[in-house]
């Protein structure tokens, strides 16, 4: 019996020649990108890192730090990961569950774990 | 623009059952599933490192000095080594999707091309990460002292070369007037933590006694990692006068002053809480990458058997890819917030 309810969603992805040298010049451009990304992060880290930075200084470069994680990790994600070429449906079935409950964890985390170290230094261990 | 999800299906249709509201296949839609569970895996462990680190009263351990060797050059490259793995996994994350896109081309040679390229980059980051270990787990040459006054340093320097002892007492083993050649910076670090070190004779594990012939250090430098009486965290001692405190407590004969290394117990680097989770999210991690190497080669060897090509499709290739890249974006929130921040 031939079934009717198997839909095949894998040729859709095939691409011509012509898009496909296309699609190597966007990979070669992310490639470049991160590897940019990555030598500032590590150039920063051995002139300007925790060891010999303080305060505001070093808090604006920690910031940075995540920004640049961000950028990095959202171009994995939607470039070599393909879900930027995904439905939208798709898109946000992935994103926006994860992020939420994230953000949330860091967010209850770290407050606990702040108030926890203050209990620790003001009443000792 | 890759060609995906282009079918044109209106809408009541699309969520009426039959057909894929993504418009992707079953798999890949499974794949996508089960990255979102692992990067909240992966999420809960870095968030928990965040949490006892906020809640850490001692100073953190700095990425910067901890991680500063490279293989065969030896100190004072900090973070260039994690820097080279986290460039060999972005380059094996390019290849990963070069074979994807040859594959959209149904071009067979081109996936296996870019597939072998993807497996080598893996094996190279899994053998960086087993170095990174062994060094990490092995510690530096100085370790990390407790000072008189009960503040705790780790020192930056170069370790001038031990030559010899000389046994001056026999023991069990060593007669009097042997030079000893073999294992020395063992015995140095093991006697060091014993205690059995007192000013300048090492007392050996047969009960010998030897003098120790060792070349002076050089740019030596102590940086208080825990408050004493008299220093606090922060500080840096320089120069002789720092060298000879550090070697007061060597030559004191007093064991457990000085930590080597890292294992599950203690560390030289900082709260024990650290070296537990590096050992742990490291080490899934590479778990990780290690199972991605041979999954991928599973899959490049389907690719040359022709079993996709056969299919019409290398969609398999596109999900071994995405995991793949999952490895990758891992390591991205792995290097930041264990090296960086």
């Amino acid at each position: 019996m031939e079934r009717d309810d198997i839909i095949e969603y894998s040729l859709d992805a095939h691409h011509s020649e012509e898009a496909g040298k296309a699609i190597r010049k966007k990979i070669l451009n992310v490639t470049i990108l991160l590897t940019l990304i990555t030598a500032v992060e590590v150039v920063v880290g051995a002139k300007w890192g925790r060891a010999s930075t303080t305060g505001v200084t070093w808090q604006m470069i920690k910031y940075g730090y995540i920004v640049l994680t961000l950028i990095k990790a959202a171009y994995i994600v939607l470039v070599f990961m393909h879900l930027g070429d995904e439905r939208k449906s798709m898109k946000y079935v992935i994103l926006v569950p994860y992020i939420l409950f994230i953000l949330f964890l860091i967010f209850i985390a770290l407050m606990e774990a702040l108030a926890v170290g203050d209990a620790w230094s003001t009443y000792g261990g | 623009m890759a060609g995906h999800a282009t079918q044109q299906i209106d809408s009541t249709s699309l969520w009426g059952g039959k057909v894929s509201p993504f418009s992707t296949s079953y798999g890949k839609l499974m794949m996508w599933f089960f990255l979102v569970s692992d990067a909240l895996t992966f999420g809960g462990l870095l968030i928990a490192y965040g949490y006892t680190r906020h809640d850490a009263q001692d100073a953190w351990p700095i990425g910067e000095e901890t991680f500063n060797s490279m293989p065969f050059l030896g100190h004072g490259f900090p973070l260039l080594y994690v820097a080279l793995m986290t460039f060999i996994l972005i380059v094996s994350s390019v290849t990963m999707v070069l074979a994807v896109e040859a594959g959209h081309r149904m071009d067979k040679r081109g996936v296996v091309k870019w597939m072998i390229a993807t497996i080598i980059g893996g094996f190279f980051f899994v053998g960086s990460q087993a170095w990174e270990w062994y060094h990490f787990i092995h510690g530096s040459e100085f370790g990390k002292v407790e000072l008189a006054d009960g503040s705790q340093a780790i020192v930056k320097g170069h370790f001038g070369e031990i030559e010899n002892f000389k046994v001056t007492v026999a023991g069990k083993h060593h007669k009097k007037g042997d030079v000893i050649t073999e294992d020395l910076m063992h015995q140095y670090q093991h006697a060091v933590v014993a205690g059995d070190i007192e000013n300048g004779v090492i007392t050996l594990h047969d009960g010998s006694k030897a003098t120790i012939n060792k070349a002076a250090d050089s740019h030596f430098e102590m940086i208080i990692k825990k408050d004493g009486k008299k220093h606090k965290v922060g500080d840096k001692l320089e120069g002789d006068k720092a060298c000879k405190q550090y070697y007061e407590v060597i030559n004191s004969g007093v064991s457990n002053k000085v930590i080597y290394g890292a294992n599950l117990k203690q560390n030289e680097y900082g709260p024990q809480q650290y070296a537990q989770f590096f050992f742990f999210i490291t080490g899934f991690h590479g778990f990780h990458v290690f199972s991605g190497v041979v999954i991928n080669i599973i899959i490049c060897l389907g690719a040359v058997a022709g079993t996709y090509h056969k299919r019409g499709h290398y969609e398999m290739v596109e999900k071994t890819g995405l995991y793949w890249h999952f490895v990758d974006l891992v390591w991205v929130f792995v290097f930041t917030f264990f090296y960086l921040v």
